[in-house]
């Protein structure tokens, strides 16, 4: 049986991890190859890596920072933010990336997860979705980190993805991102229900409870940032918490 | 020292498993080449991608005989996801194409009961006997997979809507449905052992 997945996410500006990071013993809160190395070190089970440059330039340290951390990391990497066309995504996995992750640009052109599935296969191909809470049961996907309505239902666009040949759903609440009050459940219980690739669930956790909710709603793996950067919670932790519920986790 | 050939079949991302190499301090290098694969003394077979599209390639250009041949002489050779099921009899993925024929089995698509692909870590179990393979868990991403042994080969399983073949092994040869790469410490001690045994055939 697969055991649930816990999955930290670093956000990278310019090469470096943003959203503040308050790790002891690190040399360097700011690198991306520490903070993975050291998340690994906790047990994570896989890394996405979150490019949040504003620009171009900015962006231009992406292949590096894959690279440079794929060097040391021996658990799957899955890097977004970015990628446009099938090439970008190309040089991102060439560059050690195992999966990669689409959103603005896919639900711009849902093409691109056609042409992502077929040239690199649907195990490499994650569909991110940010999802707002418009009506109870009802969400639509909203683009530009937020601010703008793609005009797309959640639920339908999550089974058109998959259909193109998405591999796996990052399925983000917009509502409950950065607030600590939870995953919404209801969302994922939706969405986990309409596909069958996998579904990660992200925005809103800050205690073991929230990540327990998530998985019972039909999450397959959980992302977090903030709890785990503020050192608030280590992964082994979360990991022992919910094994002691009964959870199947890799220890 | 000598140094592991992995390989390039189509699209395939090879940084992992060269990254992977590299961190047990071996020299990991590409290459495409029939007689460097009939030759090197440690062949790695990565696989991401497609059934159909990688062998082709690695018919067309006798990559696969020179992979039966190293096989059949159990020299050292590491098949990886795809790679696993490029040494089948074939896979649902591409019907009507024959893979390398040194496993017994057609690869089949996981049952609609369980997600797919399957994505993420499962349980592994090693049948009894001697090997490279243990107990442990592992990192896997496929949609297809084998569901019986091949005799003379020792398998390991794991169970996604029922058991399947996670990994089978005879001598120095080991094929892995999951990432010994992407498997944590517990992958990197597998590769370990297939790399020293590897190194331990280094004629003097």
């Amino acid at each position: 049986m697969l055991m649930v997945r816990i999955i930290p996410c670093l956000d990278v500006r310019d090469g470096r991890v943003v959203k503040g990071v308050q790790f002891q013993g690190l040399r360097d809160a700011g690198s991306p190859v520490e903070l993975a190395a050291e998340y690994e070190a906790q047990g994570a089970d896989e890394i996405v890596i979150l490019d949040v440059s504003a620009t171009p330039e900015g962006r231009g340290h992406q292949v590096e920072t894959v690279q440079a951390v794929r060097r040391v990391l021996s658990i799957p990497l899955t890097v977004g933010g970015g990628v446009r066309v099938a090439e970008d995504a190309g040089s991102l996995l060439e560059a050690g990336a195992d999966k990669v992750g689409v959103n603005t640009a896919a639900v711009a052109r849902p093409q691109l997860v056609t042409e992502l599935a077929e040239r690199y296969g649907a195990q490499c191909t994650v569909v991110a979705i940010d999802a707002r809470c418009t009506a109870p049961g009802t969400w639509e996907v909203v683009v530009r980190s937020g601010q703008e309505s793609a005009g797309r239902d959640v639920v339908a666009w999550a089974r058109e993805a998959v259909d193109r040949g998405a591999g796996e759903i990052l399925l983000t609440s917009w509502d409950r991102d950065g607030t600590r009050s939870g995953y919404d459940t209801a969302l994922l219980s939706a969405v986990s229900k309409a596909v069958p690739v996998p579904v990660i669930a992200s925005g809103g956790a800050a205690t073991i409870e929230h990540f327990h909710q998530a998985l019972s709603a039909g999450a397959d793996a959980i992302l977090a940032a903030s709890i785990f950067h503020d050192g608030d919670m280590t992964v082994g932790a979360v990991k022992g918490a919910l094994a002691a519920r009964g959870v199947e986790v890799r220890q | 020292m000598s140094e592991v050939l992995i390989v390039r079949t189509g699209t395939a991302n090879l940084a992992s498993v060269q990254a992977a190499f590299e961190r047990l301090g071996a020299a990991a290098r590409m290459g495409t080449e029939a007689a460097a694969v009939r030759d090197a003394v440690a062949v790695v077979l990565p696989g991401v991608g497609a059934f159909a599209a990688a062998l082709p390639a690695l018919e067309a250009d006798g990559l696969g005989e020179a992979l039966r041949e190293r096989i059949a002489a159990g020299r050292p050779t590491l098949a990886v996801c795809l790679g696993l099921q490029l040494l089948a009899e074939g896979s649902e993925e591409s019907p009507g194409q024959s893979g390398l024929g040194v496993l017994r089995g057609v690869a089949r698509r996981f049952p609609e009961t369980v997600r797919v692909p399957q994505l993420g870590w499962n349980q592994v179990r090693c049948e009894a006997g001697d090997g490279m393979l243990g107990d442990g868990a592992a990192y896997f991403a496929n949609s297809y997979r084998l569901i019986e042994s091949t005799p003379g080969w020792r398998a390991a399983w794991s169970d996604h809507g029922g058991e399947f073949i996670a990994a089978i092994e005879r001598g120095a040869v080991l094929a892995c449905q999951f990432h010994p790469e992407l498997s944590g410490r517990w992958g990197k001690a597998l590769l370990e052992r297939w790399w020293s045994r590897a190194q331990e055939r280094v004629p003097c």
